[in-house]
């Protein structure tokens, strides 16, 4: 590697630094600055027409009152705000140490066939339809629990099928760059496998790890399709993931959407509410972990 | 790796010397890795053998039995085809800008600003799939029809701007750019954590030799984070090919294969077919669906593997 | 402040807002409720997407006066409905489509009841209208071959003959015409394609299906989708829940010799005029009506989408039992049929027809 950044830059330098090698480097500068700002017309326009649509939509009745016994206008969206911590809450804590444990074996244990194996259905798995996640959770649940049957931890484990790839992938890319010279300094003072992974490897990677795993909560929280099938729709309050039907705010947009009954105005203004409000708790846990991310990032040398 | 497999024997002998003690921290330690990631095998297999059991009546019955009277062969090619087109699209879109903007932010950007535009960036992942797809119907789709106009008018030579025009905008083209926004939060953020650590000393070490900024990242950065980029984009290839919700809000699902990409007459993806027909389905009609479910994992598998191959051949320069 | 006490506040906060949220327990939010009731339980439904917005209004209300119940009615649509209820994982199931003879769906439901007996009846009653998005066209007027042809994409242009005939003295634009319809398999296009193959067979050759026939046309996911895409496309047409749009023009269609306008009244209507289809009716609580779009008859507003409840007349617990039977029967009950015409712009159930199916619901045994 070093040595052909080496011979690369030498073959340049002995050309000198003439016109061409300058204009080439302004354009290819001015492309990638027009492609960041290309990137960010989208999502201003999707933040604008959220916060527009949606911030109608906001009131105090919205976040503390359910929907239970509301008709037409009134009603609240807490219900689904609290049911999307909780099945969320419940997916990362399935997904998270899994997914992580994965990593490492991949990066630090494994060999041969296990680890091929593994490496390549993972990537397989990245590839699986939300709707498909959906329907086995509810398969599963239904074989130990029979038909009709709707709990928020159903919907936690869907959405774990669609985490823990990410995770493990983000996670593997991120241990991978940690150099081997940190493990080897590490063995070299006698310190076990176990210890050197765990005092020296992941807290390198750490602040790779916490940008990988946003990265995954971030995917699943917005998600609806698998959730319609597995927590079903419910008005009422419900915290409990192991009882019950829970309501969560992709659901509940989606539902204020498809069926907005004779005061439309009113269910769209809820649905972008509720939209907004699930990008709000993404971008709270991302400023968290961003802070995160500054406080123990460690560069290498 | 056999350097470090090397100092592992050593430091397992020291660790040996130092008593049993942690030879048992090493052996759960690494007990609780491979339980993992045999888990998530199972957990895999179990999704697998999930679609092969309840797909399989569908790939048995007659063409008379199945939905639209085809065969299934019939009623999934159209869909497979729209799969891959639309996330060809994406992936074509997403993948160059994601590297854009993966260098822009350590590289390129000032660095004080580094750490808020990437979070910018980041927030495009935070945006649920259904406003995504309220976002392509509502604002996308209508600003796309002038555009599809004259995309018709003057390329309507090619085959992929055949038209007629669609009126609302929800064409093929317009789905694509929405996948390709939803992907390049995902792999820009992969490409940005590797592009972010790429050794400083190789870095400086270009620099030193007196390449421009834009030489330096093509000999130095990009071979370093290549098998990366393509992890990443293989991820948001995936998160693209199984696309739901916005997919089935924007697209006008009403016809057969086609590279037409701006009329109203588009081919459904398997995973928009699955979430449009699902509710009203019963019976054989349901096995159908999974059935296609099974096509698209083995469509992912393909994909994968083809990546895998392609970053096995770099691995080897 | 340094970043570690930011996280602080951020958590700190965070934990705040969930714990409020959480502590904020519906059984404090009925206000209007008298609470006192002896019916209790949870129990739940599914089925019919098109019937979600009346099952929402009816629930609250019905939550309002009982404190004790939890309903909830999940729209997976008419399909899984009855599925689930088949399964037996549902007390009640909301249908479009009444539970068919094809792969033995009326004998299983049959079997779940047993040894009680299966309940079906009609509980909401919709008229689907044309809408069109055509600028500077006040009222349009349409004949059912002339519709047929549009949406058979036969005729494709506004300024065509046969819809000027229609129309006289109004100034059509030579717009092409999109015409818009379901991408998803759906209640609304069954009842839809039914009116048209029965009313002109010859220009409507395709199979009845809740899958629109026809490709090439504009296709929307949900009543929402066909509403918003015949909104964003100029010379669009479609078919959706008249209730859903009543910001676009509603299209008259000629039944007879007059122009009928999609109104509830209108769609009620026709369930007087229609029989009950003796094969899908075969207990003596089953009503499945065979409705005649042919009709002719004064007032009458023929396509419409019929949904049914679907229900048992036992079930395994008595509370379950009670709870349900009270709910349904305020389902029927003028004052919820009056909510739902209020709230999800359905027709309400005429009160022939309410006095036919009140002795189903009353048999549910709910001592």
């Amino acid at each position: 590697m070093e040595s052909a950044t080496v011979t690369g830059s030498s073959r340049l330098l002995a050309g000198g630094l003439g016109w061409r090698r300058r204009a080439l480097n302004i354009t290819m500068t001015a492309l990638i600055a027009a492609a960041f700002v290309i990137a960010l017309i989208p999502l201003i326009s999707l933040v604008y027409e959220v916060a527009k649509r949606g911030i109608p939509g906001l009131s105090l009745e919205f976040f503390t009152e359910d929907a239970r016994g509301q008709i037409g206008e009134g009603g609240g969206a807490a219900h689904a705000i609290v049911g999307t911590l909780v099945i969320t809450g419940v997916a990362s804590v399935i997904s998270v140490p899994i997914g992580i444990m994965a990593a490492i074996y991949l990066n630090e244990y494994g060999t041969g066939r296990l680890r091929r194996a593994l490496t390549f259905f993972v990537d397989v798995m990245t590839g699986i339809p939300s709707i498909v996640a959906g329907l086995f959770a509810y398969a599963l649940f239904e074989l130990f629990l029979g038909p009709g049957i709707r709990l928020g931890v159903m919907g936690s484990v869907a959405l774990s099928v669609l985490m823990i790839p990410i995770v493990i992938r983000a996670a593997e890319e991120v241990l991978k760059i940690v150099p081997d010279h940190l493990r080897e300094a590490s063995y070299a003072l006698g310190t076990p496998k176990w210890k050197t992974i765990t005092k020296v490897v992941l807290p390198t990677a750490f602040a790779g790890l916490v940008t990988g795993v946003m990265i995954a909560v971030a995917r699943i929280v917005g998600e609806t399709a698998p959730l319609l099938v597995t927590t079903g729709v419910v008005d009422s309050m419900n915290s409990d993931p192991f009882n019950g039907r829970m309501q969560n705010l992709a659901v509940y947009a989606y539902n204020e959407y498809r069926s907005p009954g004779v005061f439309k105005q009113a269910a769209y203004d809820k649905a972008w509410a509720a939209a907004l409000t699930l990008i709000a708790i993404v971008m709270l846990l991302n400023i968290a972990a961003r802070l995160v991310y500054r406080r123990y990032k460690t560069e290498i040398r | 790796m056999s350097q470090v497999d090397t100092t592992t024997n050593a430091g397992q002998l020291l660790a040996a010397a130092s008593g049993g003690r942690r030879r048992l921290g090493d052996r759960v330690f690494s007990r609780t890795a491979v339980v993992s990631a045999v888990t998530i095998l199972a957990l895999l297999a179990g999704v697998a053998m999930f679609l092969v059991s309840e797909g399989l009546p569908a790939l048995t019955a007659s063409a008379s039995e199945l939905p639209e009277g085809k065969s299934f062969v019939d009623y999934v090619a159209p869909l497979a085809f729209g799969t891959v087109l639309a996330s060809a699209i994406a992936a074509l879109v997403a993948v160059p800008l994601a590297v854009g903007v993966a260098l822009f932010i350590p590289h390129v950007a000032p660095p004080r600003m580094a750490l808020t535009l990437g979070y910018l960036v980041d927030l495009l992942a935070a945006i649920p799939s259904i406003v995504y797809g309220l976002w392509g119907i509502f604002v996308l789709g209508p600003a796309a029809v002038p555009v599809l106009k004259w995309l018709e008018e003057r390329l309507g030579w090619l085959p992929f701007f055949e038209g007629p025009a669609s009126a609302t905008g929800r064409t093929m083209l317009v789905a694509g750019l929405v996948l390709a926004v939803m992907i390049l939060p995902i792999v820009s953020a992969v490409a940005r954590e590797v592009f972010a650590q790429t050794p400083r000393k190789l870095q400086e070490g270009a620099q030193a030799l007196g390449a421009t900024r834009w030489e330096m990242i093509r000999i130095v950065v990009l071979p370093f984070g290549r098998s990366s980029v393509i992890s990443g984009a293989m991820l948001g290839l995936g998160r693209a090919l199984g696309e739901t919700m916005a997919v089935t809000i924007i697209l006008s699902v009403s016809g057969a294969v086609t590279f037409n990409l701006i009329s109203q007459a588009n081919p459904s993806t398997i995973a928009a077919n699955i979430a449009l027909n699902f509710p009203e389905s019963s019976g054989l009609a349901i096995n159908a669906l999974i059935a296609t479910g099974l096509v698209l994992f083995a469509i992912t598998l393909v994909t994968n593997m083809a990546a895998r191959a392609v970053i096995a051949r770099h691995e080897h320069e | 402040m340094n970043s570690s006490k930011w996280l602080a506040v951020i958590v700190t906060a965070a934990v705040l807002v969930v714990g409020v949220a959480a502590c904020g327990d519906s059984g404090e939010d009925t206000a209007s409720g008298n609470g006192g009731s002896s019916v209790s339980g949870e129990f739940a439904g599914a089925g019919s997407s098109a019937q979600q917005a009346a099952q929402e209004a009816w629930m609250a209300e019905f939550e309002n006066q009982n404190s004790g119940v939890t309903i909830s009615y999940d729209p997976v649509g008419s399909g899984g409905g009855r599925e689930q209820f088949i399964a037996g994982g549902v007390s009640f199931a909301g249908s479009d489509a009444a539970l068919s003879t094809e792969e033995d769906e009326l004998s299983k439901a049959e079997k779940r009841c047993a040894p009680g007996e299966l309940i079906e009846i009609p509980d909401y009653i919709s008229p689907i209208a044309i809408i069109y998005n055509l600028p500077g066209v006040e009222v349009l007027q349409l004949d059912p071959e002339t519709l047929a042809k549009i949406f058979n994409q036969e005729i494709t242009s506004w300024d065509d003959q046969a819809i000027a005939a229609d129309n006289p003295g109004v100034e059509l634009p030579d717009t092409r015409i999109t015409p818009v319809n379901r991408s998803d398999e759906s209640g609304t296009t069954e009842n839809f394609t039914e009116y048209l193959s029965e009313v002109v067979p010859s220009v409507w050759t395709h199979e009845v299906s809740g899958d629109w026939p026809v490709k090439g046309g504009e296709a929307a996911s949900g009543t929402s989708g066909v509403v918003e895409a015949v909104a964003a496309g100029e010379g669009a047409i479609g078919y959706a829940d008249a209730s859903q749009a009543s910001e676009l023009g509603h299209a008259k269609i000629k039944v007879g010799s007059e122009y009928a306008e999609p109104t509830p009244e209108a769609a009620a209507k026709v369930l007087e005029e229609s029989p009950l289809d003796k094969e899908l009716s075969p207990g003596k609580h089953t009503m499945a009506y065979k409705l005649d779009r042919k009709t002719e008859a004064e007032g009458v507003y023929p396509i419409v989408l019929t949904s049914y409840l679907i229900a048992c007349t036992k079930y395994d617990s008595a509370d379950e039992a009670a709870a349900v039977k009270a709910y349904l029967e305020y389902v029927i009950s003028p004052e919820g049929q009056e909510l739902a015409a209020e709230q999800a712009g359905s027709a309400p159930l005429s009160p022939a027809l309410t006095s036919k199916v009140t002795p189903a619901i009353e048999a549910i045994e709910a001592g």
